[in-house]
C-alpha cells in the first residue's frame, strides 16, 4: 500500500511537471516548403528551427511540402491540434481563405512569411516578406554609383514570371530606358540554370559584341557566366574588364566577392523568424501589434566586393 | 530498279538523313543570317592556355551531356520500346555522389577516378532498379522511371547534405573546361571517348543485334535463345553509366552542384534527340549516331536562338516551332510522300534523257 502511494505521488509530480512545462511553452505550427527546394529555403527552415526552439520556450510543429493541398491539410491539422500560432509560407497564393478563417474562429493568430497569400488582410496578423523590387533597385543604385562611362550589360534572367525575376528585372530595364549610356547587350532567361547562363554568355562572346557588366539574377547563373568568361580569357571582378553581379548571398558567392572575383551580391533574406518571434512575444504579453502595414518588408542589403568582410559572410551567407 | 513507294532505298545510313538535314537547315539559316556565326578562333583562357572558341565549338561543347545521355537513351528505347524519364534526376544523383566523395578529401587524379567509379556504380544500381521494374515486372518504362523522376532530385539533395556544395580544383576545371595544352574542350573529348567505347562494344559483341531483336519481337528473340530480361536490364545499366558521365561533366563545368537545376528537363531533350535521330520510339532498329546528331541539332538550335537574341519569353515558342517542323519532316507520312516524289523524279529524268537523245 505504501509502495502504491509512493508511486501515486511520483506520478502526480510527473503530471504537474509536464503541465507546468506545457504551460510555459508556446506551440507554433509552421507550414513551409521543404528545405530541398533551394538554398534559400534551407536557410529559411534552419532559421525557423533555431528561433522557435525548445530553448527559446517554443514547441514547434512543422510540415514541409511543395504542394498546396498538402500544406492546407497540415495547417488544418495544426488548427485541430490547437496550436497557439500558425506560421505559413504558402506553396501557392490561392485557396487559403477557408483554412485561415477556421484559424481565426479558433482564435489562432496567423503569420505569413516569405510569401503573400491572396486573401483578406483581416485573416492574418502580419506578413513578413522580401521585396524583390527593392533588391533590384539596390543593385541598380550600386551600379549607377560605379560611374562608368558606358554600361553594356548582359542581363541573365531567372524563370520568367517568378517574383524574383520580375523584381530584379524591372529596375534595371527602367534605368536602361532612362539613361543614354546604358545598353542591354543581351537579355535572356536561363531559368535559374547555371549551365544555360554559361551558354548565353558564350554566345555574346562569340558575337564579339563588347560588354562590361554581367547582371545575373541569382548567384548560380553568375557563376555559370563567370565560367564562360574564364574559358574565353576575359577578366572579371574588382578593377577588371567585366563587373559581375549576383543575388541571394550564398556563402560561396560572398567568398568570390571577398576574393575580388565578383563585384556585387544582393541579399534575399530568408531570416524572418526573429521578426515573427518578436511579434508573438508582444501578443503573449497582451500588447497590440499596432503595425503601420500588415506587410512587413525584411531588411535586405547589397554587398560590395571592396567593402565586404569575413564577418558579413558569416552573418549573411547562406549554405556552406 | 525497284520503284515502289515502300521499296524506296534509303540505304544503310539513310536514317541519318533527317538529323543531318536538320543541322544543315539550321546552319544554312545561320549562313544567311550572319556568316560570322561560323568563325572559330584561338584565344587564351584565364589560366593562360590556348583554347578554341566560337559558336561551333560552343554547340559541340554545350551538347556534350545531352549527346552522352542520348546514346544510352537510344539503347533503352530500342530494347524496351519506351523511354527513361529519370535520366536528369539520375545524372544529378551521380553528380552529387561525385561531389560528395571529392569533398571528403584532397582532390587528386586518383580521388577523381575513385569518385567516378563510385558514381558509376551508384548510377548503375539506380539503372538496375529502373531496369528491373521494366524487364522483370513488365512495367511501361515511362511509368517505371517516373518513380526516380519524382524523387531523384530529393535523393541528390540528401546526398549533397545542403543546397549547392562547391568543389574547386584545377583538375575539376580541366574536366569541365580545358586540359592545359589541349585547345579542344574536354567534354567534347569525353563524348568522343564514350562514343568510341560504345562502338567497340557493338563491333565486338552481339549486344547491338540482340537489343534490336528484343525490340522488334521479344517472343521471337526468346525462341532464338536471347534473354529479353537480361538485354533490357543491360540497356538500363549502360544508360546508368552514361548518366554518370554526363553528371560528372555537368558538375565539373561549374565546380558546383545544384540539385534543382542541374540537367533539368534533359530527359525531354534526350528523347527528342533519339526521335530526331530517326530511331523508332517503339523500339527495334536503332542508330546511336543518329541520336548524337539529334543532340547536336538541338544544341545548334538553342545556340542560334541565343545568337539571334530572341526575347526571353519567346525562346520556348521558337524552339517548339522548329521542333514541330523537324518531327513532321521525319514522320512516316512525309517520308513516304518524299519517297514517292523521289521515284517520280527518278522515273522522269531518264525518260527526258532518252527523249533528248
Amino acid at each position: 500500500m505504501k509502495k502504491f502511494a509512493r508511486l501515486f505521488v511520483a506520478l502526480m509530480m510527473v503530471c504537474i511537471m509536464t503541465i507546468g512545462v506545457a504551460a510555459a511553452e508556446i506551440t507554433v505550427g509552421i507550414v513551409n516548403n521543404p528545405p530541398s527546394e533551394s538554398g534559400y529555403r534551407e536557410a529559411n527552415v534552419k532559421d525557423f528551427e533555431a528561433v522557435f526552439s525548445a530553448e527559446n520556450g517554443y514547441a514547434a510543429k512543422t510540415a514541409y511540402s511543395l504542394k498546396n493541398d498538402e500544406q492546407l491539410s497540415a495547417a488544418q491539422q495544426f488548427i485541430t491540434d490547437g496550436v497557439d500560432y500558425l506560421l505559413i509560407s504558402a506553396a501557392e497564393t490561392t485557396g487559403w481563405d477557408a483554412v485561415l478563417a477556421s484559424a481565426q474562429e479558433n482564435g489562432i493568430p496567423v503569420f505569413l512569411f516569405d510569401r503573400m497569400i491572396d486573401c483578406d488582410e483581416s485573416l492574418y496578423e502580419a506578413a513578413v516578406v522580401s521585396d524583390m523590387a527593392n533588391q533590384g533597385k539596390l543593385a541598380v543604385e550600386w551600379l549607377i554609383a560605379q560611374n562608368l562611362e558606358a554600361y553594356n550589360i548582359i542581363h541573365i534572367q531567372g524563370a520568367m514570371g517568378s517574383d524574383a525575376q520580375i523584381g530584379r528585372t524591372n529596375p534595371l530595364v527602367e534605368q536602361v530606358n532612362a539613361a543614354e549610356n546604358w545598353k542591354i547587350v543581351m537579355q535572356q532567361t536561363a531559368t535559374w540554370d547555371e549551365a544555360t547562363a554559361k551558354q548565353i554568355v558564350e554566345s555574346v562572346i562569340n558575337s564579339k559584341e563588347a560588354f562590361n557588366i554581367i547582371y545575373a539574377e541569382n548567384d548560380g547563373m553568375a557563376k555559370g557566366a563567370v565560367a564562360a568568361l574564364d574559358e574565353n580569357g576575359i577578366t572579371h571582378g574588382v578593377g577588371k574588364d567585366v563587373i559581375v553581379m549576383g543575388f541571394d548571398c550564398n556563402r560561396w558567392a560572398l567568398r568570390e566577392l571577398l576574393a575580388g572575383n565578383w563585384n556585387y551580391d544582393g541579399q534575399c533574406s530568408p531570416f524572418q523568424a526573429a521578426v515573427i518571434a518578436e511579434m508573438i512575444q508582444k501578443l503573449e504579453a497582451g500588447e497590440a501589434l499596432n503595425l503601420e502595414s500588415k506587410k512587413i518588408i525584411s531588411e535586405e542589403k547589397g554587398f560590395d566586393a571592396t567593402t565586404i568582410t569575413q564577418a558579413d559572410i558569416d552573418t549573411y551567407g547562406l549554405g556552406e | 530498279m525497284k520503284a515502289s513507294a515502300s521499296g524506296f532505298r534509303w540505304g544503310k545510313h539513310a536514317q541519318l538523313l533527317v538529323p543531318l538535314l536538320s543541322i544543315l537547315l539550321i546552319m544554312v539559316f545561320n549562313l544567311f543570317r550572319d556568316p560570322s556565326f561560323f568563325s572559330v578562333y584561338m584565344s587564351t583562357n584565364n589560366l593562360g592556355n590556348p583554347v578554341l572558341a566560337g559558336n561551333l565549338i560552343s554547340i559541340l561543347n554545350g551538347a556534350s551531356e545531352l549527346a552522352i545521355i542520348a546514346m544510352g537513351m537510344t539503347l533503352v528505347t530500342a530494347a524496351c520500346g519506351g523511354q527513361d524519364i529519370s535520366v536528369g534526376a539520375l545524372a544529378t544523383i551521380a553528380g552529387s555522389v561525385f561531389v560528395k566523395i571529392l569533398r571528403a578529401g584532397e582532390i587528386t587524379m586518383g580521388a577523381i577516378a575513385v569518385a567516378f567509379l563510385c558514381c558509376c556504380v551508384v548510377a548503375m544500381l539506380f539503372g538496375a532498379f529502373n531496369g528491373t521494374l521494366v524487364s522483370v515486372f513488365k512495367i511501361q518504362p515511362m511509368i517505371a522511371t517516373l518513380v526516380l523522376f519524382t524523387c531523384g532530385r530529393s535523393i541528390a539533395y540528401w546526398i549533397n547534405g545542403g543546397a549547392t556544395p562547391t568543389i574547386s580544383s584545377p583538375l575539376i576545371t580541366a574536366i569541365g573546361s580545358f586540359i592545359p595544352g589541349c585547345p579542344i574542350p574536354t567534354p567534347i573529348l569525353i563524348v568522343a571517348a564514350v562514343a568510341l567505347i560504345l562502338s567497340l562494344i557493338f563491333r565486338f559483341t552481339t549486344l547491338g543485334l540482340y537489343t534490336q531483336t528484343v525490340g522488334i519481337n521479344q517472343r521471337a528473340a526468346r525462341l532464338n535463345g536471347i534473354n529479353p530480361t537480361l538485354i533490357k536490364l543491360a540497356s538500363f545499366l549502360v544508360l546508368g553509366v552514361c548518366c554518370a558521365a554526363a553528371g560528372c561533366i555537368s558538375v565539373s563545368r561549374l565546380s558546383l552542384i545544384n540539385h534543382e537545376t542541374m540537367l533539368l528537363e534533359i530527359e525531354m531533350d534526350a528523347i527528342l534527340a533519339v526521335a530526331i535521330g530517326g530511331n523508332a520510339l517503339g523500339g527495334g532498329k536503332f542508330k546511336i549516331t543518329g541520336s548524337v546528331l539529334g543532340a547536336y541539332a538541338i544544341q545548334a538550335l538553342t545556340t542560334t536562338l541565343y545568337a539571334m537574341k530572341v526575347p526571353s519569353t519567346d525562346v520556348k515558342a521558337y524552339k517548339a516551332i522548329v521542333i514541330i517542323l523537324i518531327v513532321v519532316a521525319s514522320s512516316p507520312v512525309v517520308k513516304q510522300a518524299a519517297a514517292r516524289l523521289w521515284t517520280k523524279i527518278k522515273a522522269r529524268v531518264p525518260a527526258k534523257k532518252e527523249a533528248a537523245a
